[in-house]
């Protein structure tokens, strides 16, 4: 543990914003963005006499996640309501899972391709659904300390995946998040769009510390308010060395102060003690007696698991094992994103080189998507293009840097291969050509040839540059190779 | 007019003998002339119903396809939301409240082109058993205005019994359709749980809540009932069974039916006369070819207790919406922006000191806006759901409920019916039980079972007291046989004429 005398011991509830049109009980579109109040009806805001009714495309999501998470899933479930007031909360309940929640006893691998710690299944508790609350809008500038609330996000779909305490590092925490977030994107589930609060992470974090007579634990600490992955390690690392100094300086191990929630101040990077919502929290939990439970059938279950779809930690180890990848690429590729990789998949395929293709991908294509800004389905050189390219590469009929320059102005132009080669003057140059070329050099140049006859073969790269001279088009590499040939020739 | 059945109505109108307009001008005369003295009706818009009643008359004139309840009054209990036009559940807090939409059992009656005619008052919330819990006022008994309608649907029951309208909704948590009913003497049904959708019912329990009618016949109640029956994609707690059609069932003779009567029902806190009436009741069916049989509902007795955690718990939480945040009465902002008061209590500040701005604002909202009934089973329900206290009482709770319904299931296996009383007592005076809530719960004792186990239950006048109050005869029925229930309503009925005494009112 990078040599802190402490083991940092971390779970996490994730709430994440299921991609449907519509709201968990209701038929209200779920747009972000949309003027307040506006995407409202009596059964999101609550009116008097209402009825939930459950969207079903919501729960197939939830499960589409908690199989890819290796959840269980119970055949029986239930919606219970949890009681609180709140002005962002219209019916003085949440519709969320109690005590028997659509799926529980998951996990997620993690691992790091730089081996900063060590591969770990981190367990999933549960994840279950529940809708969520409006937002209230403090508008303390107007002077009358006046709020307002908007109920366009009342009543969206949200999934609150919570981990076991599984995390020993806030870089793990980190890593899990980003795993988490790849899969979610991989099934198509949530945009994650933690700026738009569709993705939302809370940290529970306490230490664990050698003392005389065995290990002691901190109390456990919730950090709310952190709106960014780089927001949760920072907080985790701040709030690791907080309660490191807290307990040399108090002693106060689990049990002597009852659980606190701190919120993280991403501008000063220290987290603070939050001030309590209600003194106890009593939910008072009950079956919400407008709602009938949903039963899920096996058959139903391996359905959905038939509709998963190649995730990140298997396409991961087919890119390894089927193109010859090193478990970096393979990781730096599944990372982007789906689309990513199936653009690396036609192309090595066409290509007939996975390794080129990767070292094409990462340090060109993925190089140019980031300086303009674009995702891959927006990239101007189709996947047989930039194959047509590598095949000329490899065929030795272009070299690396002039190959760059090509794909370049294919970037810039859309224009094909065969048309970018001619707008840049490049032409292949003839086999016959090139050995008519190489022969009058080495005739030239008899000192070369002998000082290659005396095993000096890197003499022919002085060949090069009068190649070039008298045919700009010459490939450097495929000078060197015919000279070398046609001196073996004479020696014959 | 106003004494005919909805049935001969219909059929008056069908033939052209009298219009829509005349009909609703009979009976707003009636409420004219008698509801001041009743109180059966919170609101009642003339204007409106009679330029609907002119609409389908035209319609009908110029042969248009109608409605089931074409041209027909119908009252409706002021805990269904009509679109636009206040619907307050007798309570300050909704006194101004107007839904922007109907609920399901509304548009129903309006796509069956019924006129309606008015919103009636009811205990708060549907919260008691007298209608004195109204915000508003009391509704008195049309036969013997010292006296309560019953309740919660007491302006439901006691507009149909005085004539101020033909059929009215009401709606039923654990007796609140049958218990008016019975005090008025008038035909009142509890469909089972599911049969009728929920949607824009303001919810009091939700698991217990159902909507039905009430009639001045059973041939009128089962009218009624075939318009607002149904699955509800809108209510996830209907049932989707198919409707019968009721009236053809009416038409057919029943075979011979065995009839189950609860011994439990027959204990002490049964009155003499009501008990004489049962008794008489059950001769008629004997008469009738009927086997009569005694059945046991072992945990009926826990009926009541079981009921006044379930509906509080439910309760709790369903009216945790009235907050003075979104809707409803919110207490006075000026109020609560100033300074709060520092008084002290015995030397403790006084909570609402403490509070904070939004807790005022909730604390004082709910103070002023809910009566003292309505808060009595909030805090019930709060304290039953409490960590804690839910598994000594709310889980408990839904373990006798489910005993309760094996109960009726074992009882069902024997015979078709259940039959017994409808209430204890007869009404009794107003105020007579307003400081004594236990009392008043105990009232329920034969109703909150059907309500707990989800059965369909009907109350019908079969006797009179020496005083002349009516006397109501409950029959229930397995889940989803409101059909089977209407038929031996309607047979007894045939072979008496308890449903055709009319209170005598100036």
């Amino acid at each position: 543990m990078n040599g802190a005398p402490y083991e940092t011991v971390i779970g996490l509830e994730v709430h994440v914003q299921l991609a449907t049109r519509s709201k968990l009980f209701c038929r209200c579109r779920t747009t972000f963005g949309a003027p307040p109040n506006t995407q409202t009806c009596p059964v999101c805001i609550g009116l008097p006499g209402s009825l939930p009714v459950m969207n079903r495309a919501a729960f197939r999501l939830a499960l589409r996640t908690a199989v890819a998470l290796n959840c269980r899933i119970p055949r029986f479930t239930k919606w219970d309501r949890k009681n609180y007031y709140y002005p962002d909360l219209p019916k003085g309940y949440q519709i969320s899972q109690y005590d028997l929640p659509m799926s529980a006893d998951g996990w997620l691998e993690i691992s790091d391709p730089q081996d900063r710690f060590p591969p770990r299944q981190v367990g999933i508790i549960r994840a279950h659904l529940e809708e969520d609350a409006g937002k209230s809008m403090h508008d303390e500038a107007a002077g009358a300390a006046d709020s307002r609330i908007d109920l366009n996000r009342a009543g969206t779909p949200l999934l609150e995946i919570v981990t076991r305490p599984d995390l020993r590092s806030p870089l793990e925490a980190r890593v899990f998040l980003t795993e988490l977030k790849l899969l979610l994107t991989y099934l198509n589930v949530s945009d994650c769009n933690m700026q738009e609060g569709s993705l939302r992470v809370d940290a529970n974090v306490n230490l664990h510390l050698a003392a005389p007579g065995g290990t002691r634990a901190t109390p456990i600490i919730e950090i709310k308010n952190m709106n960014s992955f780089r927001a949760v390690q920072r907080a985790l690392e701040f709030e690791a060395q907080r309660q490191y100094e807290v307990w040399r300086e108090t002693g106060q191990t689990r049990g002597d102060v009852p659980k606190q929630t701190r919120g993280w101040d991403d501008q000063a990077e220290v987290t603070r003690p939050q001030r309590h919502k209600e003194e106890s929290s009593d939910y008072r939990y009950f079956p919400d007696p407008d709602l009938v439970p949903v039963t899920v059938t096996p058959e139903e279950v391996e359905q959905v698991r038939g509709e998963l779809g190649e995730l990140p930690a298997a396409l991961r180890g087919r890119l390894e094992q089927a193109h010859g990848l090193p478990a970096y690429d393979a990781d730096v590729l599944v990372n982007q994103g789906r689309a990513l990789v199936d653009y690396y998949l036609q192309l090595a395929a066409a290509c007939g080189d996975g390794k080129l293709a990767s070292n094409w991908m990462q340090q060109d294509v993925l190089r140019t998507l980031k300086e303009l800004g674009l995702e891959i389905n927006q990239f101007p050189v189709p996947a047989a293009s930039l194959a047509e390219l590598l095949r000329a590469v490899r065929a030795g009929d272009l070299d690396t840097a002039r190959a760059r320059k090509v794909l370049q102005e294919m970037v810039a132009s859309g224009g094909s291969v065969a048309d970018t080669l001619r707008a840049l003057g490049i032409a292949k140059v003839d086999q016959a050509a090139i050995v008519e070329l190489c022969r009058e050099l080495l005739q030239a140049n008899p000192q070369i040839v002998a000082d290659v006859r005396a095993g000096k073969s890197k003499a022919t790269g002085a060949l090069v540059g009068q190649a070039r001279k008298r045919n700009p088009q010459v490939n450097p590499a495929q000078i060197q190779q015919v000279c070398l040939d046609l001196i073996a020739e004479m020696n014959e | 007019m106003i004494d005919l059945p909805a049935t001969q109505l219909l059929q008056l109108l069908r033939e052209g003998q009298t219009t829509s307009v005349a009909v609703t001008r009979a009976f707003l005369a009636r409420i004219d002339q008698l509801d001041g003295t009743i109180g059966a009706f919170l609101r009642v818009d003339p204007e409106a119903a009679l330029a609907r009643a002119a609409q389908i008359d035209r319609r009908r004139e110029a042969g248009e396809p109608l409605g089931a309840l074409a041209g027909l009054p119908v009252a409706l209990k002021d805990v269904l939301c009509t679109r636009g036009e206040v619907t307050s559940c007798a309570s300050r807090m909704l006194r101004d409240f107007r839904p922007p939409y109907d609920a399901t059992v509304v548009s129903r009656l309006r796509a069956a082109d019924a006129v309606l005619i008015g919103k009636t008052n009811l205990d708060e919330f549907a919260m008691g058993s007298s209608t004195e819990n109204s915000a508003v006022r009391p509704t008195c008994n049309p036969w013997d205005v010292r006296r309560v309608p019953g309740g919660s649907s007491g302006g439901a029951a006691a507009c149909v019994a005085a004539g101020m309208a033909p059929l009215s909704i009401g709606t039923d948590t654990g007796g609140s359709i049958r218990q008016p009913a019975a005090f008025c003497g008038v035909v009142g049904l509890k469909p089972s749980y599911g049969r009728v959708s929920r949607y824009g019912l303001v919810a009091f329990a939700s698991s217990l809540d159902q909507v039905g009618p009430l009639a001045r016949s059973v041939e009128d109640a089962a009218l009624l009932l075939e318009v607002i029956a149904g699955h509800d994609p809108c209510d996830s707690t209907s049932a989707a069974v198919p409707v019968p059609d009721y009236a053809a069932a009416l038409r057919e003779r029943p075979g011979r039916l065995t009839l189950g009567v609860v011994k439990e029902h027959f204990g002490a806190g049964l009155d003499a006369e009501v008990g004489d009436a049962i008794e008489a009741a059950l001769d008629v069916f004997r008469r009738l070819g009927a086997e009569i049989r005694e059945v046991s509902l072992p945990h009926s007795r826990y009926g009541i207790a079981t009921y006044y955690i379930i509906a509080p718990c439910e309760a709790s939480s369903n009216l945790a919406r009235y907050d003075g945040v979104h809707y409803g009465y919110r207490a006075d902002e000026t109020a609560l922006r100033a300074a709060p008061p520092v008084p002290r209590a015995g030397g403790l500040p006084a909570a609402d000191a403490l509070d904070s701005p939004l807790v005022r604002l909730y604390r004082r909202t709910r103070a002023e806006g809910f009566g003292p009934e309505v808060k009595r089973r909030i805090m019930l329900g709060t304290y039953a759901l409490s960590a804690g206290y839910y598994d000594a009482y709310y889980l408990k709770a839904l373990q006798v409920r489910r005993l309760i319904r094996q109960d009726y299931d074992l009882a069902f296996r024997d015979v078709d019916l259940l039959v017994g009383p409808v209430t204890p007592t007869v009404a009794y005076l107003r105020g007579e039980k307003v400081d004594d809530p236990l009392a008043m719960y105990l009232g329920d004792l034969y109703t909150v079972t059907a309500n707990l186990a989800g059965v369909p239950g009907i109350s019908l006048p079969c006797g009179q007291t020496r005083d002349g109050l009516p006397v109501g005869l409950q029959l229930q029925a397995p889940p989803f046989e409101e059909a089977r229930l209407l038929q031996a309503a309607a047979r007894f009925q045939q072979a008496t004429d308890w449903h055709t005494r009319r209170p005598a009112l100036a």
